[in-house]
């Protein structure tokens, strides 16, 4: 089996992102940029796959500028055999990032696809489920379990009323969820060898797919500021306001 | 953990702590001979990511490093075009004319930096000369061979929980050796720190070693008000007279001014929180004006070296060198330590090679430090810091005719007389200070700053800030000195609270909001916490700062 | 112009989100369509009919549909998509896995969690997790919206007479097969998506004193969570911290219970709808975020909050 794993750069969880004062959109420069949480879970799968013997080869793939070469070697580092940079001056929508996915999966012709399940700049959730169906490949989003048994998948996926349980076969589009499993770090002497494995690069105008925007972001803006409400006598007033003018309860 | 397999690699020269001097070591190193193999570990995320500082740089020792850097487009860019200098009280403000001024205090010809993007642009320079660089790896304790020397470090274990015990992704330490090992932490270096020790470095000092605490904010500011290159000095308000300290303002681009504020840790007073003068500072009308409809948007604080030649040790050791902050290099009257940690740096890169090559000792790093520029600026500036024993007023008009008519050139040396721990007073000796409540606007509370800073540890971790003795708060510095460490950590790490059922007040530890700044290690008047690394990656994520 | 709704449910009961998303679409047009996939549906599209300005019931009954496998939905769904100008939906785990999948079909740009309709082709929506709001435009011809629900409030459910409208199935084949469904394992709903969390701090004082939580929680049907400082102290599981480090929450009805309101704690449950902060201190900045706040000891709030609660469900009943 051929495990295709498709990375993110994304600023960092940690930092507090901040909103240019021209509201074209968010500071990003000389912020740290780190791969996309739930993409390492996706990366810890495949590596984990090869462990188990189920996977003989896992690829990592990233669309972006030639600084989105850091999260490959994160990827490299972390296991991953090879990886492949889609060399893209702007940034895409989720279709055309899909678009970009898909022409790469016709040339490597990997059986499983593992996405994270959001990319946590953007959050438009979409690329593993267009994925998906540009492919005409089963899908299975936000998973927090899978088993792998020859041709079948067992998977649980996170939804909103608790676990779905779902059976399905190779080859598929998979999102992951934080729970599937913990990222192992990177260790040094793993990161010294990642220099040396392959990392290829191909240029996103020769696979001749429209990556044109198709929504205009107008401004970006900080969230607007809670503004505190009032103080209550006692707990008598609460509850009345709660169920009467809040409708909360 | 002690039968745990670790890995190991070797090089020719590890080094510790990607900042100007460790970069610049490695940098030089690599100029002279590109074969020679470096290792560069760096326990913040990415480097830069722990730099703080001012900072109105010199160019002198990248102007030696890095002839052409103007050319490659280097973070330094915004010329000093004006500076005043002020003394303050609480509604008004003077102006010290400038040509009374020391010449240590003029900056024409300066650069107004951010300091941590200057290291991330060495430190990418650095890895096209081929220096490996590793951020995210704490380097977590020395080795040492059969002999004693220094070998080498061990980079700490990852993925333990908060006992200490491996969790799924334990990903154990390795051991990294080197033929030369370079201590360049930063200011109170836990690996520093534990070798001026071992090795006696400060044997030979004439003075304990001397620290401040230095805060610095990042505010975008009404465009009417900036004034770019322009930078600010002032003392007085909010300190009283016997604190040394004092404030600092530089217009930087993007309509940023770097407001800032530091503080000598030889403060005697434990109610006095360094926070909170910084804070209120920020509400002097002069500094209000300038805030007004502006918007904070990064906040830090790190511990700084003070205490000059008096207080410097020996900076070799057998297998090593300890340089930049780490040993104390920084030029306290002008304020700056970047320009003398890289040339520590330089100098440590030529001294190595030399080592490597030649076989030649490593003690002769202190003869060609002495033989520099570094040498001559330290000893020019080594009486200011403690003339301000004798008060602000004093110290100034000393410092006036030490710097100005004989050039720091005076035939004697003043020295500082206790070592920072050392300086508090019983509080029931000493004046409460109320201090005013944060309005949200000019002044925020710890949580709020700490916030801004994206500090962050891995949770469930060991703490790092470990406590000799457990109950000593408890026992006898909540009484002495009603616990400082409430007040003089920047980040909130440390509260007292009670416990429920024995209702006895306890020293609780939020390792997670730690900045590394080190002034806990520092001033703890017991000595009773010991500042090591946490998880590598953790701590502040500091960007322009 | 109508718009389509495509509706979330369990093929019995109308999920309370697709009020929410009817009510976002009533920002666009009077007219809505409300599509219903289901199996065995009949009685579920029958109680649909008097919600409010729903005009059509597009109704596609198969028992392929019971288990919403969106490889089996997406085609049919887009097939009637292209009759509309704006098809939307719950931006819950059901849309989120089946919309995306639509707009590939119907190779369009979706735009996930629209919190604020501006226009018939701006919309506003958060990136970063809510650190930041984007707003956004759009000129193609069939507009694809997930809806978070509690940007809107719900429509109301009567007053409509919707027809029905039967669908065709268009059969795909996917090998995938649905095994099951565990509705959380507790009792209490996930913190995740609770529509009440009730949040416990430092003002807990230990972790024995959480069981007062857990009463009201289960007297309001609400998930518990902690601020940072309780979980550090020991009171309550780390899986339950709510804030920057630990989990955002959005729910209707937030109440904070002798938490101080760190940014920490802000930032991870700022979006809710509603926030209440008991505590002592009246100086706690969780009072600047909270719609009532109340001053009291906690530990005789509580109590006192039950009792005020059964007293209601009695008058109801």
């Amino acid at each position: 089996m051929k495990v295709l794993v498709a990375v993110k750069r994304v600023v960092d969880y940690k930092v507090q992102i901040r909103v240019k004062a021209d509201q074209s959109g968010v500071e990003t420069e000389n912020v740290k940029m780190s791969v996309n949480p739930p993409d390492e879970n996706a990366i810890e799968e495949a590596v984990k796959l090869k462990e188990q013997g189920l996977a003989q080869e896992t690829l990592a793939v990233t669309i972006g500028d030639d600084k989105a070469q850091d999260v490959l070697r994160t990827s490299l580092a972390m296991g991953i055999d090879r990886s492949i940079l889609v060399k893209s001056p702007n940034s895409l929508e989720p279709l055309a990032v899909a678009k970009t996915l898909s022409k790469i999966i016709e040339k490597e012709n990997p059986d499983l696809v593992l996405l994270g399940k959001q990319a946590i700049d953007d959050d438009s959730n979409q690329t593993g489920q267009i994925l998906s169906a540009l492919l005409n490949w089963p899908q299975a989003c936000f998973i927090s379990d899978l088993k792998i048994e020859g041709n079948k998948l067992f998977i649980s996926r996170e939804i909103d009323e608790g676990i779905e349980k779902l059976e399905t076969n190779l080859p598929a589009v998979l999102t992951c969820d934080l729970r599937l499993n913990t990222p192992r770090f990177a260790s040094l002497p793993n990161i010294m060898k990642a220099k040396k494995k392959p990392l290829d690069i191909i240029d996103i105008s020769t696979l001749g797919i429209d990556t044109n925007p198709k929504i205009k972001v107008l401004k970006v803006e900080e969230p607007p500021k809670r503004k505190a409400g009032i103080m209550v006598n006692d707990v008598k007033e609460l509850v009345e306001k709660l169920k009467y003018e809040a409708k909360v309860i | 953990m002690s039968d745990i397999q670790r890995e190991e690699m070797s090089y020719d020269v590890v080094i510790v702590g990607a900042g100007p001097a460790g970069l610049s070591a490695a940098i030089k190193l690599k100029q002279i001979n590109s074969d020679i193999s470096i290792c560069l570990l760096e326990k913040a995320a990415e480097v830069g990511a722990h730099i703080l500082s001012g900072n109105v740089f010199e160019t002198k020792a990248l102007d030696e490093l890095i002839p052409n850097w103007k050319d490659l487009n280097a973070p330094v860019k915004t010329k000093v075009t004006s500076e005043d200098f002020l003394y303050l009280n609480k509604e008004k403000s003077f102006k010290v004319p400038n040509f009374i001024l020391p010449k240590s205090l003029q900056n024409h010809g300066n650069y107004i930096i951010s300091l941590s993007n200057l290291c991330k642009w060495l430190g990418e320079f650095a890895e096209n000369l081929g220096v490996e660089i590793f951020p995210g790896f704490a380097a977590s304790k020395l080795l040492y061979n059969e002999k004693g020397e220094v070998s080498g470090v061990q980079t700490g274990d990852m993925g333990l929980d908060i006992n200490g015990n491996p969790k799924d992704n334990f990903e154990p330490g390795i051991n990294i050796k080197g033929k030369v090992t370079v201590l360049s932490e930063g200011c109170r270096g836990h690996l520093g720190k534990e070798v001026i020790k071992k090795f006696n470095l400060d044997a030979n000092n004439k003075s304990p070693q001397q620290y401040g605490i230095g805060f610095k904010e990042i505010w975008e500011i009404d465009p009417e008000k900036h004034n770019l290159g322009k930078i600010l000095h002032s003392v007085g308000w909010p300190l009283e007279n016997d604190t040394y300290g004092g404030s600092f303002c530089y217009h930087a681009e993007n309509n940023q001014i770097y407001l800032g504020y530091v503080i000598g840790l030889d403060y005697k007073n434990p109610y006095l929180s360094p926070y909170d003068e910084f804070q209120q500072f920020k509400t002097h009308p002069e500094i209000k004006k300038l805030l007004t409809k502006g918007k904070r948007i990064s906040y830090g604080a790190r511990a700084l070296i003070e205490g000059g030649l008096q207080s410097l040790p020996q900076m070799h050791m057998p297998g090593a060198l300890l340089i930049g902050c780490d040993a104390g290099t920084l030029n306290m009257p002008k304020i700056k330590g970047s320009h003398t940690a890289m040339k520590s740096g330089i100098i440590a890169g030529e001294v190595i090679n030399k080592h490597l090559s030649q076989n030649e000792h490593l003690s002769i790093y202190e003869d060609e430090f002495k033989n520099s520029w570094i040498y001559d600026e330290l000893h020019q500036a080594r009486n200011v810091k403690p003339s301000f024993q004798w008060g602000l007023i004093p110290a100034m008009v000393f410092t006036g005719i030490d710097q100005k008519i004989f050039g720091g050139k005076l035939p004697f040396t003043l020295q500082h007389k206790h070592a920072d721990h050392d300086s508090l007073v019983s509080a029931k000796d000493s004046k409460k200070i109320d201090y005013p409540k944060y309005d949200g606007e000019f002044t925020f509370d710890k949580p709020s700053s700490v916030y801004l800073s994206g500090t962050n540890h891995a949770e469930n971790q060991p703490c790092h800030l470990l406590l000799k003795d457990k109950d000593l708060t408890t026992n006898y510095t909540l009484e002495e000195y009603d616990e400082p460490a409430q007040r003089y950590c920047p980040a909130g790490v440390y509260e007292i609270e009670t416990d429920s059922e024995t209702q006895k007040k306890f020293l609780k530890i939020n390792s997670q909001n730690c900045i590394h700044c080190k002034t806990c290690d520092i001033k703890e008047p017991s000595q009773n916490i010991d500042w090591i690394t946490p998880e590598g990656g953790g701590g502040p994520i500091y960007s322009g700062t | 112009m109508s718009v389509l709704i495509i509706a979330e449910h369990d093929n019995n009961i109308l999920k309370s989100s697709t009020l929410n998303t009817i009510s976002a679409a009533l920002k666009l047009s009077e007219d809505i369509h409300l599509l219903i996939l289901g199996s065995k549906i009949e009685n579920l599209c029958k109680n649909t009919q008097s919600i409010h300005k729903v005009s059509k019931i597009l109704k596609c009954d198969n028992e392929k549909l019971e288990n919403f496998i969106p490889e089996i939905m997406a085609p049919i769904v887009s097939n009637i998509a292209k009759n509309y100008t704006h098809v939307l939906t719950p931006a819950s785990t059901f849309g989120k896995n089946l919309l995306p999948r639509v707009s590939a079909l119907l190779d369009v740009t979706q735009i996930s969690d629209v919190i604020e309709i501006l226009s018939e082709n701006t919309f506003v929506r958060p990136i970063y997790a809510g650190n930041a709001i984007s707003q956004v435009e759009t000129n193609q011809n069939i507009n694809l919206l997930t809806i978070r629900p509690t940007a809107f409030d719900k429509c109301e459910e009567s007053g409509g007479s919707a027809s029905i409208e039967d669908i065709e199935f268009l059969n795909t084949d996917t090998p995938t097969l649905f095994i099951g469904r565990e509705v959380s394992k507790s009792d209490r709903p996930d913190l995740g998506n609770a529509r009440v969390v009730i949040s416990g701090g430092r003002g807990m004082e230990n972790s024995d004193n959480f069981k007062l939580l857990y009463e009201l929680a289960d007297k309001l049907n609400a998930a518990v969570g902690a601020s940072r400082a309780a979980v550090d102290s020991g009171y309550i599981g780390n899986e339950y911290q709510v804030g920057q480090t630990g989990k955002m929450v959005a729910p209707e009805l937030y109440i904070a219970i002798g938490i101080s309101g760190a940014i920490q704690h802000l930032a991870g449950m700022k979006d809710s709808k509603v926030i209440v902060a008991i505590n002592k201190d009246t100086e706690a900045p969780i009072f600047n975020v909270a719609d009532y706040g109340l001053s009291s000891d906690l530990f005789q709030a509580i109590p006192e909050i039950i009792k005020e609660l059964d007293l209601l469900n009695k008058i109801e009943s």
